[in-house]
């Protein structure tokens, strides 16, 4: 018995952690108990990567198959890390299409949660750039998925967090890129309406997001830095400069956990405003930074997930669909604020059309917040869901740990469906995680 | 045959192997992976092909086969520049305290077979007056202790062979690096209690090797902080030391 965790490290769970070395002893691990699911880098925040019975760790397979430079097209097992794929490919004019928040989920881990990124509005989800799947589905079979060929399975794996078998290998393209730096402009907004504005005024940037702080009440409510990016030319990067700039190890660690009392409402506002300056200063023209301050800004400082201290922490991330956004945002911003305990990394972006049947993503905007586990945290997020169902919402699978079958079901219109292709992929019922127990499986 | 510099990693397979392996390749070396079953080597042959656009090739190679290491060095087709050797066997202390059988493979794969074959090679390159040798030793080597030294014994003999290597083909161009990596979370290591501080991956062991072997290193501690703890075990006065458990 081994207890198990997501990165918000709540909630602690059993399961056994199995690490097979060959696909066939993975197929072995999944056949002869009723409860495995597969586990990348641990990312997921809540309890989807934790077997209901048994976890498969696949960060082992970390081969690259084959990869075609003329095309882009790279073949590879799903336990290499965005962060490889990056350090590896980039140097040669390669990078994913997709990158989330940390670069430091698997290829598999990306598939299942159908992460998006910054590009989301505009290039949708990682799942767009996934040509075909290799998937060890519960009852035994090995197949390949694809648009194409078992394309129900296909669509029902991307996002599917890992529910319909075990993510084998896949097959993806790398967009081509001149240089490893990307163009930013930093645009201040004061408040919620400027922050929306300026990122429905920004649509047609590759990249953008706001940060948003979730301290400042009153006529400061909402208000955001907002981070638009290009991909840097050659011709735009400094003089001299390398054209993929070097990836940093984590400069700073967090290397105990820290009290729970370390963020409180002052320690947070403080930090808060001193960002939002620091930021506001900088807003105006272009500069151009690194990819990975630039995407990455939180994997800069290792194991941040212990500043909330033992009892761990909560992602709440919700996307709420327009028109009749503004109005939802501003109330559970309003909750929050009035809370102080939300943290600081709150984001808002915009999304498009989610690819898998259990995408995340739908047009509309997405507000992601962290919160420690303490006090009535667990009733307050309650409340915030129900706004968000009667908005016509949904939360994030990869982020959660605690929302209620009804907020799931009424959020995910596509879930009947999705559970009759797991069912004939897996009629036995041999993949199950912590998550398909808390909300799909029959009880 | 391209002009790349070319290296060979005995123990291709193992997860030091592989970090190596890698670290070679993404520095631009064409890379021999030798293992038991180069059958078994070729997805990770491919995978360097396809991450750095080197050359690969897989080759079949047994430590434990010694009559076989003369015929395996000249049947390559190219002497390598570098040859990195990372075999070796844990076992099982316990059994290898009463079986015999068990204790001798633990000898010969730690000792016997990896001083041979990087003897053999050694020749080679003082014949052509150039290469570098890499014998990936370990930090049990420096003291025999109560819980590991039928492996830690077979280490040490292999450490004091490489550290006598080094001195006489220093004189004929060739370096030998002997790299102590301390407690890495591999395959042979799955299940162990390691000391978190003192653990390092694979890729950190793969890294430190290529950075030996371009520095020219003689003696690589991955952590420097192993430095520091073998220094203070290795100085223990000897009464001490025997009441000592791990």
């Amino acid at each position: 018995m081994t207890l198990v965790s997501g990165w918000g490290r709540f909630p602690v769970v059993d399961s056994e952690m199995l690490r097979p070395r060959s696909f066939e002893a993975v197929g072995a691990a999944v056949a002869d108990v009723t409860g495995s699911v597969a586990r990348g880098n641990g990312r997921a925040y809540g309890d989807a990567a934790i077997g209901a019975v048994r976890t498969i760790a696949m960060t082992g397979f970390d081969r690259v198959r084959s990869f075609d430079p003329a095309t882009g097209r790279i073949r590879l097992e799903a336990g290499v890390l965005l962060s490889d794929l990056i350090d590896t490919f980039g140097p040669r004019g390669f990078l994913p299409f997709v990158v989330p928040g940390t670069r430091f989920v698997s290829v598999g881990g990306a598939i299942a949660a159908d992460v998006h990124g910054k590009n989301h509005h505009g290039e949708g989800g990682f799942g767009r750039y996934v040509d075909s799947i290799l998937l060890r589905a519960g009852q035994g079979e090995t197949i390949e998925v694809s648009r194409e060929q078992n394309s129900d399975a296909f669509f029902a794996t991307v996002g599917g967090m890992g529910l319909t078998g075990i993510i084998l290998e896949a097959t993806m393209r790398l967009r081509a890129v001149e240089t490893g730096w990307i163009r930013e402009r930093v645009i201040s907004a004061s408040d919620l309406d400027a922050a929306m504005r300026a990122l429905e005024a920004s649509y047609a940037a590759t990249y953008s997001v706001a940060w948003i702080d979730c301290v400042a009440r009153g006529s400061d409510l909402g208000r955001s830095l907002i981070y638009l990016g290009e991909h840097a030319r050659a011709d735009e990067i400094a003089e001299g400069a390398d054209r993929f700039p070097i990836s940093k190890k984590p400069g700073l660690a967090v290397p105990i956990d820290l009290p729970s009392m370390t963020l409180n409402r002052f320690s947070i506002r403080a930090f808060n405003e001193l960002y939002y300056r620091m930021g506001a200063r900088r807003a105006g023209g272009d500069h151009v930074v690194s990819l990975y301050p630039y995407f990455f800004p939180l994997d800069s400082i290792a194991d941040w997930n212990r500043i909330y201290g033992r009892r761990g922490f909560l992602q709440h991330q919700c996307v709420i669909p327009e028109p009749g956004a503004r109005g939802v945002l501003g109330d559970i911003l309003d909750r929050v604020s009035k809370r102080g305990d939300a943290s600081f990394l709150a984001v808002l972006k915009k999304l498009g059309h989610g690819d898998g049947l259990l995408s995340f993503p739908l047009p509309g905007y997405t507000l992601a917040l962290d919160f420690p586990v303490k006090g009535d945290i667990l009733n307050f997020l309650d409340e915030i869901d129900r706004l968000v169902v009667a908005a016509g919402g949904r939360l994030y699978l990869a982020k959660d740990a605690r929302q209620s079958r009804a907020t799931f079901e009424a959020g995910y219109p596509a879930l009947s469906r999705f559970n009759a292709i797991r069912k004939s992929l897996d009629p036995a019922g041999n993949i199950r995680s912590k998550l398909s127990q808390r909300l799909f499986d029959e009880v | 045959m391209t002009s790349r510099k070319t290296v060979l990693v005995l123990g291709g397979s193992s997860d030091i192997g592989r970090a190596a392996a890698r670290a070679f390749a993404k520095a631009g070396y064409d890379v021999g992976l030798a293992g038991r079953d180069a059958a078994a080597l070729e997805p990770d042959a491919a995978d360097l092909r396809a991450r750095y656009a080197i050359e690969a090739s897989t080759w079949t190679f047994d430590v434990l086969d010694t009559a076989s290491f003369d015929g395996f060095v000249a049947g390559l087709p190219v002497l390598p520049d570098v040859v990195v050797s990372i075999v070796g066997l844990l076992g099982v202390q316990q059994n290898a305290e009463s079986d015999v059988a068990h204790a001798t493979t633990i000898m010969r794969s730690n000792y016997e077979g990896p001083s041979l074959i990087l003897g053999l090679f050694a020749e080679e390159f003082l014949a052509r007056g150039n290469g570098t040798i890499v014998g990936v030793s370990s930090v049990a080597g420096d003291r025999g202790r109560a819980s590991n030294y039928v492996y830690g014994s077979a280490k040490a003999g292999f450490s004091a062979f490489l550290s006598g290597l080094r001195a006489r083909a220093s004189r004929g161009g060739v370096h030998v690096v002997t790299v102590k990596p301390g407690f890495v979370r591999t395959r042979m290591t799955e299940g162990m209690k390691l000391i978190g501080p003192l653990t390092v991956d694979a890729p950190v062991v793969g890294d430190a090797i290529l950075n030996a072997v371009e520095k020219k290193t003689d003696v690589v501690y991955v952590s420097g902080k192993w430095r520091l703890v073998m220094l203070i075990i290795k100085t223990l006065p000897e009464a001490v030391f025997k009441k000592l458990k791990f």
